[in-house]
């Protein structure tokens, strides 16, 4: 009797020296994926604070001093902060779009129970399937036709139809707007859209603030639409300026290292502020489609 | 109080009619008028003029074509295959309790995927360059090789380089997707299960792969549509160019480059509808072959 369980105890002990080796490698993998994960953008960041020479010479992992003379030879022929603004300009405004119309359509299929309203939900989810690329070409002719070609608004405007968002407050709606609470606001005299303004979009803050960061994200990092859609060198978005680095400094990479990583910088900041609300808001978007 | 609810529940199309409006014009309209114009030669001056069907005929002996398509099947099956089993694997690492680091592991797995696809692709081509490119130099330092090798001159080595591209940026995205899907499963079925004995293997391939099944086909319908429209990191990695002798020429650049830097308006938009057709093809194809396959371990 005694004799088993000792046995029993050492089997376990031996169990939980290989389960602890096996936990080891585990977490040894773990942090090799993880080192690949970064080693690029370590890179990018390194190699932008080093002139042309040091590039060429030999393998560099630590920071350079030559930061500011590469600033300063790119800002001899490419205005970044424009890029930045533009930047922002579209992903902003895009950004509000999406929110807003998302929301108000959202609220639209949760709380009314119109005629359609399924059938016309279904279509707002098909679309989200459809392959963006299909329109490319019709795309470039609707902005020619509404003369929106090489304008902001091509890319600001169509950001109003976006299904995802649609989807997504609707999901949140559903979960936690009771419609008493627009029974009442009814009640007391308010208008329809009233209601929508002054109570129910402050309510949708939390999934509003989750979504906002995906547009503006996705906003952000949409290359294909201002290629097509922009011809002014004034008017790009960073993704499209950086590419410019190219043509102008081909040899100069230091440069080019820093323009890359500069286009990346809001990212990295936006990623690091909201990173956990981001990775949350991704698995809700996908499991519950 | 019944009656006036029904009463405004007109409401309702004014809350959906910007959303609509929009889209007709800027979402339904341009894929109407790509169709429209498929049917078309058209080079962006002038009226497009109708020609039947020529542009598909054009397709069907179209080297190019089937290239791109090429291309993209091997750049994304390349990225895809380890993306899905990579990232289930990882996502049920992290799931185990004893795990260190679980929300840091998974935030730097999954940063990737939100960082500008087209400055990514302009930074591997400037790490993998010739004769500045870090990646030659640190093979030089370690005395792997004496001298820098030309990898955009390597057809097979540059599809490779892009369908890492696209697995760096999207294993972390599939694994917090199959992390939400666990944390769906219930605990009870999986503890019953340890409790009858059953290895964490047979646990997983039993229990957790079949409950997971909606999950994957969700990943894999939706990288089809994601795949096979491949196009800024193979762009700004080759300038544009989808060099060497167009190994890393997608459909989508090919597409691109026909109607917005040759200006065939009308066969571009052919292209994107071939395009479209194999997309449809392709889920239709998983989707029944993974409906049966489930189907086939309930019976």
């Amino acid at each position: 009797m005694l004799q088993t369980s000792v046995e029993n105890v050492r089997d376990k002990a031996v169990k939980r020296k290989k389960m602890k080796l096996s936990h080891i490698f585990i977490h040894l993998f773990l942090i090799l994926l993880a080192i690949i994960c970064i080693v690029p953008f370590y890179i990018m960041i390194i190699y932008g604070t080093h002139t042309n020479a040091d590039i060429a010479s030999e393998f560099i992992f630590l920071p350079g001093q030559a930061l500011l003379e590469n600033y300063q030879s790119m800002t001899e022929n490419m205005n970044i902060w424009r890029g930045f603004l533009n930047s922002l300009i579209i992903a902003g405004c895009s950004t509000a779009l999406t929110l807003y119309f998302g929301a108000l359509n959202a609220y639209g299929f949760a709380k009314y129970k119109f005629r359609g309203n399924k059938i016309l939900f279904w279509f707002v989810l098909a679309t989200m399937m459809v392959p963006q690329q299909l329109g490319l070409v019709g795309t470039f002719r609707i902005m020619y036709i509404l003369n929106l070609l090489d304008t902001y608004a091509a890319l600001i405007l169509p950001a109003a139809a976006n299904a995802f968002a649609v989807f997504f407050v609707k999901q949140f709606i559903d979960g936690t707007i009771p419609d008493e609470i627009i029974e009442s606001a009814r009640v007391d005299g308010a208008s329809e859209f009233k209601t929508f303004n002054k109570i129910i979009l402050p309510m949708l803050a939390p999934a509003l603030a989750a979504l906002g960061i995906f547009a503006f994200i996705g906003s952000w990092n949409n290359f294909i639409g201002p290629l097509v859609l922009l011809f002014t060198n004034d008017k790009y978005p960073l993704p499209l300026l950086v590419q410019l680095l190219q043509g102008y400094y081909g040899t100069n990479y230091g440069v080019q290292y820093l323009g890359v990583a500069l286009s990346v910088l809001p990212i990295i900041i936006v990623f690091a502020i909201f990173s956990k609300r981001i990775i949350g808001s991704v698995a809700i978007g996908a499991v519950k489609g | 109080m019944f009656s006036k609810s029904i009463r405004k529940d007109h409401y309702g199309y004014l809350f959906i009619a910007p959303f609509f409006l929009i889209f007709f014009i800027f979402g339904l309209y341009p894929i109407i008028y790509s169709l429209y114009l498929s049917f078309t030669d058209w080079d962006g001056f002038g009226q497009p003029v109708l020609v039947g069907l020529q542009n598909y005929q054009r397709i069907i002996g179209d080297f190019f074509f089937y290239k791109s398509l090429f291309n993209t099947l091997v750049i994304w099956g390349v990225s895809v295959i380890p993306q899905l089993t990579i990232s289930l694997i990882l996502a049920v690492i992290l799931h185990e309790k004893f795990v260190k680091g679980k929300s840091l592991f998974r935030a730097v797995f999954f940063f990737p995927n939100i960082v500008t696809a087209a400055s990514l692709g302009l930074l591997v081509g400037l790490i993998f360059s010739w004769q500045t490119g870090s990646f030659n130099q640190f093979l030089m330092s370690l005395g792997i090789i004496s001298d820098p090798i030309n990898w955009a001159d390597k057809p097979n080595f540059m599809r490779g380089l892009v369908s890492s591209i696209l697995f760096w940026q999207y294993f972390g995205y599939s694994m917090i997707i199959y992390i939400a899907g666990l944390q769906g499963i219930s605990k009870d079925i999986l503890e019953a299960a340890e409790i009858d004995g059953a290895s964490k293997v047979k646990v997983f391939f039993n229990i957790t792969l079949p409950l997971l099944s909606p999950i994957i086909l969700f990943q894999v319908v939706t990288s089809i549509i994601g795949g096979m429209q491949i196009f800024d990191q193979p762009y700004t990695l080759t300038d544009g160019s989808g060099n060497p002798d167009n190994a890393t020429l997608t459909s989508v650049m090919y597409l691109y480059d026909t109607a917005f830097t040759r200006y065939q308006y009308g066969y571009g938009s052919a292209i994107a509808f071939g395009l479209f057709i194999v997309i449809v093809i392709f889920s239709i194809i998983s989707f029944t072959t993974m409906n049966l396959k489930t189907k086939q371990g309930k019976a």
